[in-house]
């Protein structure tokens, strides 16, 4: 008897050693923020059919990193800086240059990261963890960092909610949507902007290779098992989550790079929702 | 040029009304010295092959293109927001993602947005004139259902309804007939004539297949890049025009209400 309950209470006590380290309550409390805003995020991204502008605008905020290293300033406000106009540009040129938003990408997602790589030439200083950016380090989250997640993150989830009918209507159908008298051109720089807040409060847990994943994964695996958007929006929510504290629990345990280890199990959970919209198909 | 044949517009100012104007894409004139206008409670068709012009005409009356040369009126001004607001617009089926997830009454409620107003969710009200609607195409049993699983036919009756669900003085349509079968077809346009009827409104739409178009509209015109016109529907055909407009290999199936050489279903047929 008190051989089966062993395994138990080491589990028990490993879990009590994990949330009472600070860093793992912070990524813990980072992640489930993030979950939320990804989530939502990702349920546009999908129905707007714009899957590849996370990894362009989330590349770009590597220009803003290496930018706030290069000048001695938080490099999380040079990345929101970088992130939101490069977003913006990918999508005004996309439009006005009439090349759509894939070749613009393509046009800023090398230029924002040559960007970077000149400013770390210039710069002689290599006390920003470049690398923790790139690939996540939940051991660089700090209470500050907490705050600015709980700040935009709170901003980008009640904006979309705000404007949540609207920014359906033109995911739907932009055409009708202008001619119904949606502000489309606002609400188009609208989103763009919401996705670069989101991936720059995604860098330090996520980082900037690997968060492109969480704002497509929620919403595609989701799309597979629901015909409808509230319902899609709920399983999106819940597959971010499962992602998200599954992934930092694992990579506890395993010790694995926390980033890497959700974006695996992202990608799992999606196989699986693949697989049962085939079957229920 | 301009057509003026049915003496009750005399009385009435035209809702569209097209002076003069000129589009060109890439070097090319798609509308040359385009003259068109609209009054209110006419179905008006407009029939030309692909690309010959009748999407970027459209797009012209609803100020999604600016013609660089002549003058475009709609409801009084040029096209804006406001005037926008007077129209219900369906663009081709094929547009909109077909596996969007949203219900048959959402689509519906789409309708209503732009007068429900921005911050604002769909009320009770919206829902039950929504539901209404639905109700008007045979379609309320369904509302629950999403709307990819719909037929053809059905998604173009919900996309119906909800270009109608703002009130609009004006509804504008591209190639309503495709992905949509004959007799989904006859009930579609039944459905334009009774919402003309009841509620006056004005129809303008454009297709590539004749047939349906003259069999509809009150006036007929023919696009090819310029416009042709025509006080009876049925002279459209004349050899000249449609050689013209369509080219010389043209065959021609006339369809309509009172056509004895087709079928309802294979029933009938057997």
């Amino acid at each position: 008897m008190i051989q089966n309950v062993q395994p138990v209470i080491v589990v028990i006590k490993t879990m009590i050693d994990m949330f009472s380290l600070q860093f793992m309550q912070n990524a813990f409390l980072a992640g489930m923020m993030l979950s939320f805003v990804l989530a939502v995020v990702s349920f546009f991204v999908v129905l707007r059919r714009l899957s590849f502008i996370g990894v362009g605008v989330a590349h770009s905020a590597f220009g803003g990193v290496a930018l706030g290293a290069l000048l001695g300033i938080s490099p999380t406000l040079t990345a929101i800086g970088f992130a939101v106009v490069v977003s913006n540009a990918i999508g005004y040129i996309g439009k006005k240059g009439h090349l759509g938003t894939d070749t613009a990408i393509g046009i800023f997602f090398p230029l924002a990261m040559a960007m970077g790589v000149i400013f770390i030439g210039m710069s002689d200083q290599y006390n920003v963890d470049l690398f923790g950016y790139l690939f996540g380090n939940i051991l660089a989250i700090t209470r500050q960092d907490l705050i600015i997640t709980a700040v935009l993150g709170g901003l980008v989830l009640l904006s979309t909610v705000l404007f949540f009918k609207e920014l359906l209507f033109v995911a739907y159908d932009r055409e009708v949507a202008f001619v119904s008298g949606m502000p489309v051109a606002f609400l188009d720089h609208f989103f763009l902007t919401i996705l670069a807040l989101s991936v720059v409060i995604s860098m330090k847990i996520i980082g900037i290779i690997l968060v492109s994943a969480l704002l497509v994964i929620p919403g595609a695996a989701a799309s597979q098992i629901t015909h409808r958007y509230d319902s899609m929006i709920a399983f999106s929510i819940i597959i971010a989550l499962i992602s998200t504290i599954g992934g930092l629990i694992i990579s506890y345990y395993a010790d694995l790079p926390s980033g890497a280890t959700i974006v695996t199990l992202a990608s799992f959970i999606f196989f699986a929702a693949f697989a049962v919209g085939q079957i229920r198909r | 040029m301009k057509n003026t044949a049915i003496d009750t517009k005399n009385d009435t100012e035209p809702i569209v009304d097209l002076n003069d104007v000129w589009v060109a894409y890439d070097g090319k004139w798609i509308l040359k010295s385009i003259y068109f206008d609209c009054y209110p409670g006419e179905i008006f068709g407009i029939v030309g092959p692909n690309g010959g012009g009748k999407t970027t005409l459209l797009n012209v009356i609803l100020g999604l293109v600016n013609p660089p040369k002549g003058s475009v009126q709609l409801f009084g001004s040029p096209p804006n927001k406001q005037s926008r607001l007077e129209v219900g617009y369906l663009p081709q089926i094929s547009h909109a993602d077909q596996s969007f997830p949203v219900t048959v009454l959402d689509v519906v409620l789409m309708g209503l947005y732009s007068r429900i107003g921005l911050f604002h969710r769909p009320d009770r009200n919206s829902k039950k004139i929504a539901m209404d609607l639905l109700s008007q195409i045979n379609m309320a049993d369904h509302a629950k259902r999403p709307f990819a699983v719909l037929s053809g036919g059905q998604q173009q009756r919900v996309n119906i309804a909800r270009a109608m669900a703002s009130k609009p003085k004006l509804l504008v349509l591209d190639e309503p007939s495709t992905g949509v079968d004959s007799v989904a077809q006859e009930d579609f346009y039944e459905l334009l004539a009774k919402f003309r009827n009841e509620q006056g409104i004005s129809v303008i739409m454009v297709s590539h297949d004749i047939g349906v178009i003259t069999s509809h509209a009150d006036r007929v015109a023919c696009l090819n890049v310029q416009l042709h016109y025509h006080d009876e529907p049925d002279s459209c055909f004349s050899p000249a025009i449609t050689r013209e407009v369509f080219g010389e290999d043209l065959k021609v199936i006339v369809h309509d209400s009172k056509c004895a050489t087709c079928y309802r279903s294979h029933q009938n047929h057997d």
